[in-house]
């Protein structure tokens, strides 16, 4: 029994990859008869060929990418940028694709020429800082939509253009550096010129309140004084009013016992009241 | 695979060798030979089979997703256990989903860490450019998309990850990205980040973007240094301002209180000695009222005898004080 299946499996194992194949997710393919396009297969499983004169030929399904080198462009202030652009893609037609571009390679090459010419155009019209902040997606989206035509001749849908680095040229960079520390000083500058105002600002403060404060204490001070002077001098007139000849007499004595001490020198004439008892005996 | 169907055969014919030399020699050749074959055709079916059995089973480990392509067709997931599949008809990936990856931009961290510049300067919206370096960790969400979708994913997600991060970086002004906008550029470039990738279905979850450095360039860094020790200058001088004022004021307060408690002092001592002075006066006077005359004497005796006895005194002849000129005036002021 084993005898008469060995050969039958034997040819089986031998003729079924001619014309039984399998289509990965990742890919698709398309089936050329001696030059001749068949037909296209791109949906994944076991698929049928004719056995020996039908060829298949396996494209990628998934998406790809094209990383191109930096290039120089110039934008429409004629500032110059480096931008290195990143394209996806897929291939969508791949019969189109087989025909016209063959390879990932030269497809690659076809897709990095079409989008730099598309980027060129597209960047010189817009300024630098649109470039770089404010409307980068919206020029890429047109980017996107110019060369998406162009592709399609070539079976490549086009997903996206990005920008991955746009940067200044080298020379160009030390220009900016320059600027970023001019830029940098004149905020120093002006940190410390407003350390200082408001420094100022405080000092001067602080001296005018010092100056109410102590003003204030004087005229507080002085009408305080006032008002013992007035009263001391109410209490002095109230009493001395009542014989101002005995309080000047009082008052007098006084002023002699403090003017007089032991270092003056005093003139007594002989005939002077207090003397009088003197003079008589003489 | 074919060596070791190879050495099988090896065994077989090894073994036949054996009997073949214990065994009568030329007669038996030909019955040898059908023995041969016959053992080969039990064997390698059998090996086959037993090939296929090995191979149609599988496991899945925790954490990681079986995807399973019949002719290359995807046909089933398979979770964490045992499972079966059709043997050469069947084929199996796995796919790890709950690790998480990590791609590193401006830098890379292999063995030392080295600074990758090309990538790490950036242009910001005011046109300047920083340097700024950080981590994207990732993991997979969609094996199937993951596996079937993009080509070179870890290349695709690096690449993207450096669009969405210049990208952020471009819309966002230096003093911003340097001080307090960098949780809103890690929100923002995983969110335009994790939009690229789903554009393109590529099955991939971005789990985090941590900026680790956004510092100044070199080139420029010194100048922002200076920004920084002008800015603690600025916050000094304040300081020191403030600190001239809690240091006046409260001497200012200190020496008005000083002068009010003195002015008061003043008053209290003026009122006190008045009442003093008129206390004497009065009661001298009540005294002096009785008999004016006498009493008037009587002071002004004690009082002259009181004073005239400290200074030295020069008594004269006369009133006029003629006699003064002949007084020896050195010796008189001499003490």
């Amino acid at each position: 029994m084993m005898k008469k299946f060995l050969p039958i499996i034997i040819l089986l194992l031998i003729f079924v990859p001619t014309f039984v194949f399998t289509v990965d997710e990742k890919e698709q393919a398309i089936i050329t008869q001696v030059g001749e396009f068949k037909r296209a297969i791109t949906k994944p499983g076991l698929h049928f060929k004719k056995p020996f004169i039908e060829k298949i030929t396996r494209f990628e399904k998934r998406i790809l990418s094209t990383d191109a080198p930096p290039g120089q462009y110039l934008t429409l202030d004629k500032k110059r940028l480096v931008v290195d652009f990143l394209a996806r893609w897929k291939i969508v037609d791949p019969l189109v694709f087989f025909k016209s571009v063959r390879n990932l390679f030269s497809a690659n090459t076809r897709i990095e020429d079409i989008v730099y010419s598309e980027l060129r155009e597209e960047l010189a019209t817009h300024n630098l800082n649109e470039v770089i902040a404010e409307n980068r997606e919206l020029i890429m989206d047109e980017v996107k939509e110019g060369s998406s035509e162009k592709l399609k001749e070539y079976g490549i849908e086009l997903i996206d253009v990005r920008i991955k680095r746009a940067d200044l040229p080298a020379e160009v960079q030390q220009s900016v550096f320059d600027r970023m520390v001019a830029e940098r000083k004149r905020i120093s500058k002006r940190y410390r010129s407003e350390g200082e105002e408001e420094s100022a600002k405080i000092r001067a403060e602080t001296n005018k309140n010092k100056e109410i404060i102590l003003a204030e204490a004087y005229s507080k001070s002085e009408k305080i004084k006032g008002e013992g002077d007035k009263v001391a001098t109410k209490i002095y007139s109230d009493s001395y009013s009542r014989d101002p000849g005995f309080y000047e007499f009082m008052r007098k004595l006084d002023a002699y016992d403090k003017i007089i001490d032991e270092k003056s020198v005093i003139f007594l004439p002989i005939d002077s009241n207090l003397l009088d008892l003197i003079r008589k005996i003489d | 695979m074919f060596k070791l169907i190879k050495a099988i055969i090896d065994f077989i014919n090894s073994l036949d060798k054996r009997s073949g030399t214990n065994g009568s020699s030329t007669p038996s050749t030909r019955s040898d030979e059908d023995k041969k074959i016959k053992r080969l055709l039990i064997l390698l079916p059998s090996f086959f089979v037993l090939l296929a059995l090995l191979s149609s089973v599988y496991t899945i480990d925790p954490g990681e997703v079986g995807v399973v392509q019949r002719f290359g067709k995807l046909s089933s997931y398979s979770n964490p256990g045992l499972h079966l599949k059709i043997p050469f008809i069947d084929s199996l990936t796995k796919v790890n989903v709950e690790k998480v990856r990590r791609i590193e931009i401006g830098f890379r961290s292999d063995r030392a860490r080295i600074n990758v510049l090309q990538e790490s300067l950036m242009i910001t919206k005011d046109e300047n450019i920083v340097d700024a370096q950080a981590i994207i960790q990732w993991k997979i969400k969609d094996p199937g998309n993951f596996l079937f979708k993009v080509a070179n994913p870890d290349i695709t997600i690096k690449n993207t990850a450096e669009v969405a991060l210049r990208s952020v970086m471009g819309i966002t002004k230096i003093d911003d990205a340097l001080t307090t906008g960098r949780d809103q550029i890690q929100v923002k470039t995983r969110e335009f980040l994790q939009t690229l990738l789903d554009s393109y279905s590529s099955g991939v979850q971005i789990t985090d973007v941590k900026l680790q450095i956004v510092d100044p360039p070199e080139e420029v860094k010194d100048a922002f240094n200076e920004v920084v020790r002008a800015k603690e200058d600025k916050e000094r001088l304040i300081n020191e301002a403030k600190a001239f004022f809690e240091d006046v004021i409260p001497k200012a307060r200190g020496e008005a209180e000083k002068m009010i408690k003195e002015s008061e002092a003043y008053r209290e001592q003026r009122i006190a000695n008045a009442k003093g002075d008129t206390a004497r006066f009065n009661q001298i006077y009540s005294e002096y009222k009785k008999d004016k005359e006498v009493t008037r004497t009587r002071i002004y005796l004690e009082r002259m005898e009181e004073i005239l006895k400290r200074p030295k005194k020069v008594i004269g002849t006369d009133s006029a004080g003629g006699s003064i000129n002949l007084l020896p005036l050195k010796e008189v002021f001499k003490d």
